[in-house]
């Protein structure tokens, strides 16, 4: 499977009467936009703002963020399951408005939506705060259920971002990145003096507004699964979360997964990278159990030496983690594990839920729960008083002046479990 | 001039060995011992002005007695810093030095600094709460530690940021602070597959804790033939404790006859473990030591036979090291005793 995704470069948005891609702007026609995403009932409003780099804006509470990207050549279209037919993508060619992100705001969901800061320490955490940002506030109607809020604004970004996505469609890219991984046998001859890796792609499915999706399915009744890697670039994974802020994966970084970024950079060189193996992270024990021993058994079945296992979001997944991790190094094969802590306030106490000797070859994303201090913003987008409520805020973390005091969790994509972000931490 | 006061035990204090870890804190002004070189290491930006010198026995057994006459000796000189050993892995001195250290921190608000051997149990117990200088197991690293403990305590004192465990010498405080990495999460950890892959050297970012489970083994099949063996970290030994097991960090564990024992009175066992209230223990050792019990199995025929010894440890303060090391030499005596399953007991 080979996709060439064509990177248009987008340095500024704007709105104007029609929508568009010029010299690394993108213009916006508002109505046009706000009725393509528009029709949910669910939603008694819907508007849109942005928020460009530096400036004094804060996001709160954000849901999703998505990258605006359109199919140019090959099957399906972007969000197999949701927007478009369920046709296996990842081939053909796909343009991507590089430089631009949709987010998602408006009432919470959950307790569990993030921060996004423009400028100032917390745009340092988060990488959303140097992408162009197109934000839907979007208003439930009075008393509708969670989990029908969680999906309707999920929803309007994704058509959001296709719609966007689309002014890329006939636009000459900057960039051009080709990914190639061929079927397993000819993979694995193409380089068969290289060690073969896989990477085992832990997807957030605890339920209950943790959810992730794949095709359309919900991850927590798939069984662990072989994919090619270039089909999470036309989105064929996407968040339905609203879990710690910090460390799940947007969407965006779903379309981004940086481990098959920096996993294709070596490709060829001192690895041969065979695939993605996808796998979730559900509350029961048995199945953990089972999902842990059939991720296991498909690597060894691939034939892998050698295997990067993420994780999304903590706790409970610690466990899954620790299983994957034991399984697979039981069958001599060897692993890295990417992960973030809870170490604390203070950074003194045990990081992790599980452990195992096995895990000697760790990433970490930081500790969570360091505390920061966001400074008051010009602009807020969204509801502010979110902040007293969300994970890793508390009672009083918003004072009067404006300012945030709250662990670093509260941030999106602070401490990205999948290495999206520069964040780590070390031992004194 | 930056004031120094220095902690030694009777040892290092030169009053002499074994024979003298009973006696109690007292102050001589300026350095003795290994303050000589630490006083020099300073090269004159501090200066220590008293050592108090404690036996290991009499501050184990006293400690809150001795903690507090410490500390009102250390007030006198108004020190700025205050240093505690090297204890390398004596154990006794290990939790002194850390001991006091704390409290002096708590109470007086001033940095304080030791150092001991990565295994000595002072380790575990303090390294959360203090700096501790990384040594070796014996005096012979007196001149590795001596440079590094005046180093950090010169940083301590100056409010200079403390480096990482690498890089200046003490013992990692599990303590995890955030910093920006050059490169990004997933870029580190493919650049450490290939590192693993490879079999070169990689430094992982978070060290997992071994938190050493152990597989329970499968049911006894024939119980009603089964030799079984009593160990416990609980301290029971016969009267006088023979073996002079420490309440404390114990450095040993005891192997003891109990043939023809059918019960454990008050006369003829108690516990050695300084860290429960012994009472109860004292007045019946078979609460923990469970003897009687087993002794009645045995007669009704519902065990095989009660092995001729058991083991005994104290468990209070003990290194998880020293531990594993007991554990694994009861065990090969237990196998070749053939015995079948063992009940351990703590408290």
């Amino acid at each position: 499977m080979r996709l060439e995704l064509g990177k248009i470069f987008i340095k500024d948005v704007q709105f104007s009467d029609e929508t568009r891609v010029e010299n690394g702007i993108l213009y916006i026609n508002k109505e046009e936009l706000l009725k393509e995403v528009s029709g949910d009932e669910r939603l008694r409003s819907i508007d849109v703002e942005l928020a460009k780099p530096g400036e004094e804006v804060r996001i709160i509470p954000v849901k999703d963020v998505i990258e605006p990207r359109v199919k140019v050549e090959g099957k399906g279209g972007i969000f197999p399951g949701f927007i478009s037919k369920v046709d296996t993508v990842g081939s053909g060619r796909t343009h991507v408005l590089k430089g631009a992100a949709v987010v998602t705001t408006g009432k919470i969901v959950g307790f569990q939506e993030g921060i996004i800061d423009m400028t100032g320490e917390g745009a340092k955490y988060t990488p959303f705060s140097k992408t162009n940002n197109i934000v839907l506030v979007c208003e439930p109607v009075d008393n509708l259920p969670q989990h029908e809020h969680e999906e309707a604004v999920r929803m309007v970004g994704f058509k959001a971002a296709c719609y966007l996505g689309r002014a890329g469609k006939n636009v000459e890219p900057d960039e051009i990145k080709v990914y190639e991984t061929l079927p397993l046998l000819e993979q694995v001859n193409m380089y068969p003096h290289l060690p073969k890796v896989v990477y085992v792609y832990m997807l957030q499915s605890q339920g209950l507004l943790h959810d992730t999706y794949v095709y359309g399915v919900d991850a927590k009744k798939i069984i662990p699964t072989f994919i090619y890697p270039t089909e999470v670039f036309d989105g064929a994974i996407v968040s339905g979360n609203c879990v710690s802020a910090c460390d799940k994966n947007p969407t965006y970084v779903h379309m981004n997964n940086p481990i098959i970024e920096d996993l294709y950079e070596r490709h060829g060189k001192d690895i041969n990278f065979i695939g993605c193996i996808i796998t979730n992270e559900n509350v029961y024990l048995a199945d953990k159990e089972r999902s842990s021993n059939y991720t296991a058994k498909l690597v060894e079945f691939l034939g892998a030496d050698a295997a990067i296992i993420s994780e999304e979001g903590f706790g409970n997944p610690d466990a899954d983690l620790v299983m994957n991790c034991n399984k697979i190094e039981e069958k001599g094969i060897k692993t890295v594990l990417v992960t973030d802590e809870y170490a604390g306030r203070d950074g003194a106490s045990q990081s992790l839920a599980d452990s195992t000797p096995k895990g000697d070859a760790v990433v970490t994303a930081g500790n969570a729960n360091e505390l920061i201090l966001l400074p008051p913003m010009k602009k807020i987008i969204g509801h502010v008083e979110a902040a007293d409520i969300i994970a890793g805020g508390f009672a009083g973390s918003l004072r009067e002046d404006g300012s945030i005091e709250a662990e670093i969790q509260v941030i999106t994509g602070a401490t990205s479990e999948v290495g999206f972000g520069y964040l780590s931490a070390k031992g004194f | 001039m930056i004031k120094v006061v220095h902690y030694l035990n009777q040892f290092f204090g030169q009053v002499g060995g074994e024979e003298k870890a009973h006696i109690e804190p007292f102050v001589k002004e300026g350095f003795i011992g290994p303050g000589m070189a630490l006083n020099a290491a300073f090269k004159g930006q501090a200066q220590i002005v008293a050592t108090i010198i404690c036996g290991d026995s009499y501050y184990a057994e006293n400690e809150e007695k001795a903690k507090n006459t410490i500390l009102e000796m250390i007030k006198k000189y108004e020190p700025d810093l205050f240093i505690a050993g090297p204890a390398f892995n004596a154990g006794r001195y290990g939790n002194a030095c850390g001991s006091i250290c704390k409290y002096v921190k708590d109470n007086l608000n001033i940095p304080v600094l030791t150092g001991m051997y990565i295994e000595n149990p002072g380790v575990d117990l303090y390294k959360k709460d203090i700096y501790i200088i990384s040594t070796k197991d014996s005096a012979v690293g007196m001149r590795d530690a001596i440079p590094k403990m005046a180093a950090l305590a010169l940083k301590l004192i100056n409010n200079e940021e403390i480096g990482t465990p690498e890089t200046e010498g003490y013992i990692e405080r599990g303590i995890r602070k955030n910093y920006f990495a050059q490169e990004r999460g997933s870029k580190r950890a493919v650049d450490m597959l290939v590192k693993k892959i490879k079999g070169e050297e990689f430094k992982t970012e978070f060290k997992m804790p071994d938190f050493d489970r152990v597989e329970p083994n499968p049911p006894i099949v024939d119980i009603k033939n089964a030799k079984i063996a009593l160990v416990t970290s609980g301290g029971i030994v016969p009267k006088g404790n023979p073996d002079k097991i420490e309440s404390s960090s114990a450095s040993k564990f005891g192997k003891y006859d109990i043939e023809g024992v059918f019960d454990l009175t008050s006369e003829t066992y108690e516990t050695a473990h300084g860290g429960y209230d012994p009472v109860y223990a004292n007045k019946d050792a078979d609460r923990v030591l469970p003897v009687d019990v087993l002794r009645e199995l045995e007669k009704e025929g519902k065990i095989g036979s009660l092995h001729r010894y058991y083991y005994s440890t104290v468990g209070n303060g003990t290194a998880v090291a020293n531990a594993k090391r007991y554990g694994q030499k009861i065990a090969e005596e237990l196998i070749k005793d053939g015995v079948q399953a063992v009940i351990l007991t703590s408290t």
